[in-house]
């Protein structure tokens, strides 16, 4: 039901955004490895003078097995401001989750009880195949004139991966995105700079590539993705594609200035086949075109073979696997979750072409095994597996929280002993600088892991703006 | 010619302007758009610019409306135009109230200046702007007319006139309102301040037509 004023959760822009109260739930997607038991969105208690803060309050568990719950969104956010295309009395209230394997896309409602989500429909994948034509729903953005999701492979689950839309009150799928694709075949990640009509999509691989787990031949060939597309929003478009290169390989997370006057966003780029570092690269507008550039690089470190897994050891070191990142509200704060070494560094880059490092934590990593000071058992170092993946971050800038799983068959290649579920929080300085909250550890309720994290009324990976 | 009628009329002049003072308010119809662009250009004069276009789609909507109708009004019986204005009008405010919330994004924030007066035009007919017009452009015409019948000669200058009469209303309020926003009060005030104008539109297109069939 549309509703007399905007809802409160909606801002014009992320300047005003930044201001919000702090959250007080988290909702994340949480898997079965073994897909034998439902996938579910655990509730967190985010509220620090709650009895039951840091600690899972609920469960909205699917109605299937074998889902893969992974990244999920909001029906509607910030953008529903935007002139061109007005949806100001539409609820922030639906969660959009959709399994990554199953390709089953369920519907939660937030509002009766945002502790108590409720599902309230489910998409099966016949119906998305047969209207969208694509499977392995992944990346869920609220946009302008409604829901968009990147999606790796087409019906029979093969290349070409893209952009599908459903309506935002009915969760109908409305359709493949693009008019014309162009030469773009490869799919991931999805978003976009509303000020300039740009759409932004990157590359993982087609969804046989990787369901079983990451195919050594494929990665050293060079063949998973490593490209960047750039798309005419309104019109649909195909405009330009930019090739990373031979030795970059996995191509991620889009992570566009959030001021729609800003031209350019931060991408992460998991491998590199020369030295196995990861990067960060900006992309930007230069003169009528786009382009990029590596501003980070994080290297390998050295390590002893018997610490490593098989796929590892003839190489002699922990590759940094940076496989995701996230933007603070103003644009100032990256946020880079190497999953492999289990850092969590955070860049100040207010000048997106020379980033500082200003602060980092390290939790798990494949030797380093770090630990948290709030795990129980007295924890020491050589206890915590898995390391910094999902990051989000609170629209404040203040509070970061992660997860440490990747993808379930991906998470033995690098864990082989299988990775144990754990969230927490980092207590982040207006200046720079983070430091763990030592009473935020959750130690993930075995048989299931956590990955995406969604605050409630919005955060720094959902909203997009139409003001600067 | 039909000065009698304006002085007699007064309030239905009053009417066609306090619509485009209703349209023009709006944000859908406009204003927000401009201030956008010029937020977005950090140009006020990107925010003048743009009014221009809005103004001239909004006008040429309402225009293609009120033509169209007052063709109706020629061939078809007299009897017959006010019910068949009041159920277009009655239709539109049911197709508002369960589609008008959908529409596909075909312009963006780097639109041009013909891109907007499209837009604006698209916005306006979406919107049934023109047929609110209807019932106090009917009555003019009819009182201009000695035979109280709807003739080209009579119906012709009303019809600019309220054309007019509106667009120039419309274009004030559009002017004031973004300038006022852009340069003092600034978009925060529409998390609370952006009322559910939609709603009101459906409500003010069925009052237009139960209005013409009470008049």
């Amino acid at each position: 039901m549309a509703t007399w004023q905007p809802d409160p959760s909606f801002y014009p822009s992320p300047r005003l955004a930044a201001k919000a109260p702090p959250e007080q739930l988290a909702y994340v997607a949480a898997f079965d490895p073994a897909r034998k038991s439902p996938d579910s969105i655990a509730v967190v208690d985010l509220d620090p003078s709650s009895p039951s803060y840091s600690s899972i309050i609920g469960t909205v568990a699917a109605t299937h097995a074998g889902d893969e719950f992974h990244h999920f969104g909001w029906n509607a956010c910030s953008s529903c401001l935007c002139p061109n295309a007005p949806h100001p009395h539409i609820e922030r209230r639906y969660l959009v989750v959709p399994g990554l394997r199953s390709s089953r896309i369920y519907i939660l409602d937030t509002k009766p009880d945002p502790r108590r989500p409720q599902i309230v429909k489910v998409i099966e994948p016949q119906e998305i195949a047969e209207k969208t034509g694509y499977t392995r729903p992944h990346t869920v953005h609220c946009g302008p004139g409604g829901i968009y999701v990147a999606a790796l492979g087409n019906k029979d689950g093969k290349a070409p991966g893209g952009v599908f839309v459903m309506d935002h009150e009915s969760f109908e799928p409305l359709g493949r995105w693009e008019v014309d694709r162009g030469p773009q075949q490869l799919a991931y990640d999805a978003w976009w700079h509303l000020g300039f009509d740009t759409m932004v999509t990157s590359e993982w691989g087609a969804p046989e590539t990787f369901e079983n787990g990451l195919v050594p031949e494929i990665l050293l060939g060079s063949k998973y993705g490593r490209r960047l597309h750039f798309w005419d929003f309104t019109k649909r478009k195909h405009l330009q594609t930019i090739d990373f290169g031979e030795e970059h390989q996995l191509v991620f997370e889009l992570r566009p200035a959030h001021d729609p006057t800003k031209p350019y966003g931060f991408v992460n780029c998991v491998i590199s086949l020369k030295d196995l570092s990861s990067s960060i690269w900006t992309w930007y507008r230069d003169g009528d075109k786009w382009a990029v550039k590596k501003i980070i690089s994080i290297p390998a470190e050295p390590a002893d073979p018997d610490l490593l897994p098989p796929v590892l050891k003839g190489f002699k070191a922990v590759p940094p696997l940076v496989t995701d990142i996230d933007l603070s509200m103003d644009d100032r704060f990256l946020y880079v979750a190497c999953w492999g070494t289990g850092d969590l560094q955070q860049y100040d880059v207010s000048d997106p072409f020379n980033p500082k490092l200003t602060g980092k934590v390290r939790i798990g990593g494949i030797v380093a095994r770090a630990s948290h000071p709030g795990a129980k058992n007295g924890a020491k170092n050589g206890k915590l597996n898995g390391g910094p993946q999902m990051v989000e971050v609170s629209r404040d800038g203040r509070r970061v929280y992660f997860t440490n799983s990747l993808y379930g068959a991906i998470d033995p290649q690098f864990y082989p002993e299988g990775i144990d579920g754990w969230m927490v929080k980092l207590d982040a300085k207006s200046d720079g600088g983070v430091a763990f909250d030592p009473k935020f550890f959750i130690d993930w309720p075995k048989g299931q892991r956590p990955h995406q994290v969604r605050l409630q009324g919005g955060d720094c990976s959902s909203d997009s703006y139409c003001y600067p | 010619m039909s000065t009698p009628a304006i002085s007699s009329d007064i309030w239905l002049w009053l009417a066609i302007a306090g619509l485009g003072l209703f349209h023009g308010i709006n944000p859908a119809m406009g204003w927000l758009f401009a201030v956008a662009l010029g937020l977005n250009h950090r140009s006020e004069r990107i925010v003048w610019l743009s009014l221009l276009p809005i103004g001239l789609g909004h006008a040429l909507a309402i225009a293609l409306v009120l033509f169209l109708v007052l063709a109706l009004g020629l061939v078809l019986d007299p009897g017959l135009l006010r019910p068949l204005a009041a159920a277009m009008l009655f239709g539109w405010a049911a197709w508002h109230a369960l589609y008008g919330r959908r529409h596909k994004v075909r312009f963006g924030m780097q639109v041009g200046l013909g891109g907007l007066f499209l837009w604006s035009f698209l916005m306006a007919n979406a919107h049934g702007a023109g047929l609110m017009l209807i019932p106090a452009v009917i009555p003019l015409c009819l009182a201009a007319s000695p035979t109280h019948a709807l003739t080209v000669g009579t119906s012709l200058p009303i019809a600019f006139a309220a054309l007019g009469v509106h667009t120039a209303a419309m274009l004030a309020t559009i002017g004031i309102v973004s300038i006022v926003v852009y340069k003092r009060v600034g978009v925060g005030f529409l998390r609370r301040g952006w009322i559910n104008l939609d709603l009101v539109w459906t409500i003010a297109l069925v009052a237009c037509g139960v209005l013409l069939l009470a008049i």
